[in-house]
């Protein structure tokens, strides 16, 4: 278990800092997503179900759905 | 202000900070043996049959916390919602042609649309017995519904969809919160006390306001996460600028 999540951490920080170093904000959003799931992933691990749940459906889904939406409309905006 | 006193700034920021939650882990009881606040609230959450203790503390022992919460989110959806609305020289119009969608999306979609939608409603209604509750199934719910547009058109999700009802919703599901807290104040004297009956312990109909108040959240949420959804959808696809 201990080995799993030291693997989890590695994974959301690395996650982490792949978000950060994408520019592009609609690639961003895509990473945001994947990061999200990592997240999930570790808390599911840490046992906490309920923060893994809202996690998977806030951070992986309306986030980034928002994010994609709103560049969506600023690049419209400039044709 | 220049760089360098933006960068001094920040640096005592971040120290200040940083050192306030090394020294905050080290006090933790982080995989140790003592936990006494789990010592209190599991026999509280028990007690009121709510088996979920994270429901229990969200939805009993400190549900004044989440109606915060939901008062947080309320006022969110309500200022975003502001924002997106269209200006004076902008007007909807659909697009006539909206593209193709993948036949395997088409079906995928259609689905797992109630096969969500079931999910979310499980969520929700059992937020008291099993892992989840009004928010997680809410969210669940809310993004369900975008299936239509994922699958379907956004023609389609407009049609059945309508945001005046998810607004009206919001707003209902809100009052409702505070009217089962002052049910209980009424009746106890105490804000959001847990005055319904218990019932046994796993069953559906259990846990006293628990359950309502789960419903109500994930009422609230469902429609929060529509209406701020449908106003970046909008602006994204049909607002346009009439000159």
């Amino acid at each position: 278990m201990t080995a799993l999540l030291v693997v989890a951490f590695l994974l959301v920080a690395a996650g982490g800092t792949v978000v950060v170093l994408t520019r592009e904000p609609a690639r961003q959003a895509v990473t945001l997503s994947v990061y999200g799931v990592l997240l999930t992933l570790l808390f599911v691990l840490l046992q906490a179900p309920d923060v893994a749940l809202s996690q998977v459906a806030v951070g992986s889904a309306v986030v980034p759905l928002m994010v994609l939406l709103a560049v969506r409309k600023v690049r419209g905006g400039k044709r | 202000m220049s760089r360098s006193a933006r960068w001094i700034v920040f640096w005592l920021g971040a120290g200040g900070v940083g050192t306030l939650i090394v020294l905050a882990v080290l006090k933790l009881p982080f995989g140790g043996l003592v936990h006494p606040y789990r010592e209190l609230s599991v026999p509280a959450a028990i007690g009121r049959s709510s088996p979920n203790i994270v429901s229990s503390v969200n939805f009993d022992q400190r549900a004044l916390d989440t109606l915060g919460e939901e008062t947080i989110l309320l006022g969110s959806v309500v200022g975003a919602a502001a924002l997106l609305r269209p200006s004076k020289n902008e007007r909807e119009q659909l697009d006539r042609d909206e593209g193709r969608v993948l036949e395997a999306t088409k079906l995928l979609g259609y689905l797992l649309l109630p096969v969500t939608l079931i999910v979310g409603a499980d969520v929700v209604t059992h937020g008291h017995l099993t892992p989840g509750g009004g928010f997680q199934g809410g969210v669940v719910l809310a993004t369900g519904v975008h299936l239509l547009y994922v699958a379907g058109s956004y023609r389609m999700l407009r049609r059945l969809r309508p945001t005046k009802w998810y607004q009206l919703a919001e707003a209902v599901a809100a009052g409702a919160f505070v009217v089962l807290g002052l049910v209980g104040l009424l009746l106890t004297g105490a804000f959001l006390a847990n005055v319904l009956p218990l019932g046994v312990l796993g069953d559906l109909f259990s846990s006293g306001t628990v359950f309502f108040l789960n419903v109500a959240v994930g009422a609230a949420v469902t429609s929060g996460v529509v209406v701020l959804l449908a106003g970046f959808l909008a602006q994204a696809l049909s607002v346009r600028e009439v000159r």
